[in-house]
């Protein structure tokens, strides 16, 4: 069977430190899988080395059977991988159509000029000029009425969801998320993943998604890698997972009500 | 209208207005066309600074174009406004290419200090060679159009005209560029460059791209400056130019692509008015100005007129 996206003995040091040792991971087409682990397992470590953010020690990073582990992040970004970060990384002072302008103007670049002949449907010359694209993108994910706010000022879970939709401008083949719903309010949280699984599913795109609240994983994701000590201690589908041993004591701790709430939820599903 | 589609309209107004009104005032023609030449310069710094880069060095520019177009006037006798023109700015685009290299790959303190740098270095070369006249610099010929002097004896009009024309079109040209995605990559890049690499696009590329625009611009001001003085020296590559520049981009502001000339036209005047009344103190008036600017104007001139706009 052949993976979208597959890791082999991925490793990373930081002089003495382990990041992350010998993560091997397939994922499938069209899947949602959750990054779960304590702060420092090694879950970004993962997400920043697939993206190229991060050169890994050892090991390789195959997309669509290219080996693509030496690769830049803008030529990783061409390919098809895209990213989310905790900390949304959005132009402070252009406002939130601009933010989106600047990069469908990238896109447009890069689909002038790519080798792969991918060309984004929101893309000028291909139905749609590039104000129309952002504000379409705003619109799609409801923050049409911050179009003219400076990103700077935004609040929280918008500055995540105007991240996000940046990172989808790109068409991307597999979209990473890196705490979507961090120091986001808990009301806020539910209705930022559902656009943002929305949007990402009309895109066809194959989700990898860092998270620490059960609630969400137990939701949205259909496999889990659980992450301990820079390894992955179990992989498979999300009750099992959730409901595993040394994943509830390891990595969940004491999360308790929530935890047995999740294991529930994803019985359930 | 938005301000971003009348800026070439209010650019066209201005081209019309101060051409025909220029004929009027022949004492102010030697100024404003020097205005404009160094403006054409802060218009690159402006580009620069617009993607969080500070140049200490587009002194190095201003005078590779002069010295190129004076060079070529020199040796091979040729006079051509065009010619020098091109030669200007071809060999401001092969050293900024040649330089970008390095350049792009720094940032901050880093860029400034090396683009100083070898700003510095041509200006310690261009002392040392004697065939171009060491400190003193030389002459360079009234430049032509089609055989026939731009600028008589008793009237500059004609190189004024020129350098409007020529400044109109460049100032035409980066505000469409500033419209399009290398352009809107600017302020990206200046806020942002994670952002930018995560979307598929090359910081480094573009910063070299945006260099090579900057080194080319500051080429043809000073080829434009060479024709209206008649005079180049290694002056033209000393910190204290390119300081100046620096001086006039925070003086005018970077919020419009004609603000530089804006600025550049007052700071001669500034400049003009202190040397003839205060002599000996005249960088007074101009520290006072750059003063009073970062107080009450810190985002230079311009924002004056957006002020103004906005009430």
């Amino acid at each position: 069977m052949s993976y979208i996206l597959e890791t082999r003995g991925l490793t990373r040091t930081f002089g003495a430190v382990t990041a992350a040792a010998d993560i091997s991971v397939a994922v499938e087409r069209d899947s949602v899988i959750g990054l779960i682990g304590t702060n420092g397992a090694g879950k970004t470590t993962f997400v920043n080395m697939v993206t190229g953010y991060l050169k890994p020690t050892a090991g390789t990073i195959w997309f669509k059977g290219q080996d693509i582990t030496p690769l830049h992040p803008r030529q990783i970004t061409r390919r098809g991988i895209s990213r989310s970060f905790q900390i949304p990384q959005l132009y402070g002072s252009l406002t939130a159509l601009e933010n989106l302008v600047v990069a469908f103007g990238i896109v447009l670049r890069n689909a002038k000029a790519s080798p792969f002949g991918r060309v984004p449907k929101l893309v000028p010359g291909h139905g749609m000029p590039l104000r129309e694209a952002a504000e379409a993108m705003l619109d799609r994910f409801g923050l049409s009425e911050f179009r003219d706010k400076p990103a700077s000022v935004l609040p929280g879970g918008v500055r995540k969801l105007l991240d996000i939709a940046m990172a989808l401008t790109v068409k991307p083949e597999v979209l990473m998320l890196d705490e979507p719903t961090s120091g986001v309010s808990s009301e806020e949280k539910f209705a930022i993943m559902d656009r943002v699984m929305r949007a990402a599913r009309a895109e066809g795109a194959t989700v990898l998604f860092v998270e620490h609240d059960m609630e969400i994983v137990s939701r949205y994701a259909q496999r889990v890698l659980a992450f301990y000590d820079g390894r992955i201690i179990a992989d498979g589908e999300t009750a099992s997972v959730l409901a595993d041993e040394e994943v509830r004591r390891y990595v969940i701790g004491g999360g308790g009500r929530q935890v047995e709430q999740g294991v529930a939820h994803a019985q359930d599903r | 209208m938005t301000a971003e589609n009348r800026t070439p309209l209010l650019l066209l107004a201005a081209l019309v207005v101060v051409l025909v009104i220029a004929p009027v005032f022949p004492q102010w023609q030697f100024l404003a066309t020097l205005a404009l030449a160094k403006g054409m310069t802060v218009l690159g710094l402006l580009l620069l600074l617009r993607t969080g880069l500070v140049s200490f060095g587009q002194g190095l520019y201003y005078c590779l174009g002069a010295y190129a177009a004076g060079t070529v006037g020199l040796h091979w006798g040729v006079t051509d406004v065009f010619v020098l023109l091109l030669v200007a700015a071809a060999v401001s685009a092969v050293v900024a290419v040649l330089l970008g290299f390095l350049l792009a790959g720094y940032r901050g303190i880093f860029f400034a200090m090396l683009s100083l740098a070898f700003s510095m270095i041509l200006y310690g070369l261009l002392v040392k060679v004697s065939a171009l006249g060491s400190t003193d610099g030389f002459n360079v010929a009234p430049p032509t159009f089609f055989g026939r002097e731009i600028a008589g004896k008793d009237s500059q009009y004609g190189m004024f005209a020129l350098t409007c024309v020529i400044v109109f079109l460049t100032t035409l040209a980066m505000h469409r560029y500033f419209q399009t995605p290398l352009g809107r990559l600017s302020p990206a890049i200046r806020d942002n460059e994670i952002r930018v690499e995560y979307l598929g696009a090359s910081v480094r590329g573009a910063v070299h791209v945006k260099y090579v625009i900057a080194g080319v611009l500051a080429g043809i001001g000073g080829v434009l400056t060479a024709m209206t003085v008649g005079h180049i020296d290694p002056e033209m590559a000393y910190w204290t130019t390119s300081g100046e520049f620096v001086f006039v981009a925070i003086l005018s502001g970077t919020g419009n692509v004609a603000a530089p000339f804006v600025g550049a036209f007052i700071f001669e005047l500034i400049r003009t008015y202190a040397y003839q009344y205060s002599p000996n103190t005249w960088q007074m008036a101009l520290g006072a100005a750059m003063l009073l600017t970062i107080l009450f104007l810190p985002a230079g001139l311009w924002s004056l007129y957006e002020r103004l706009r906005k009430v």
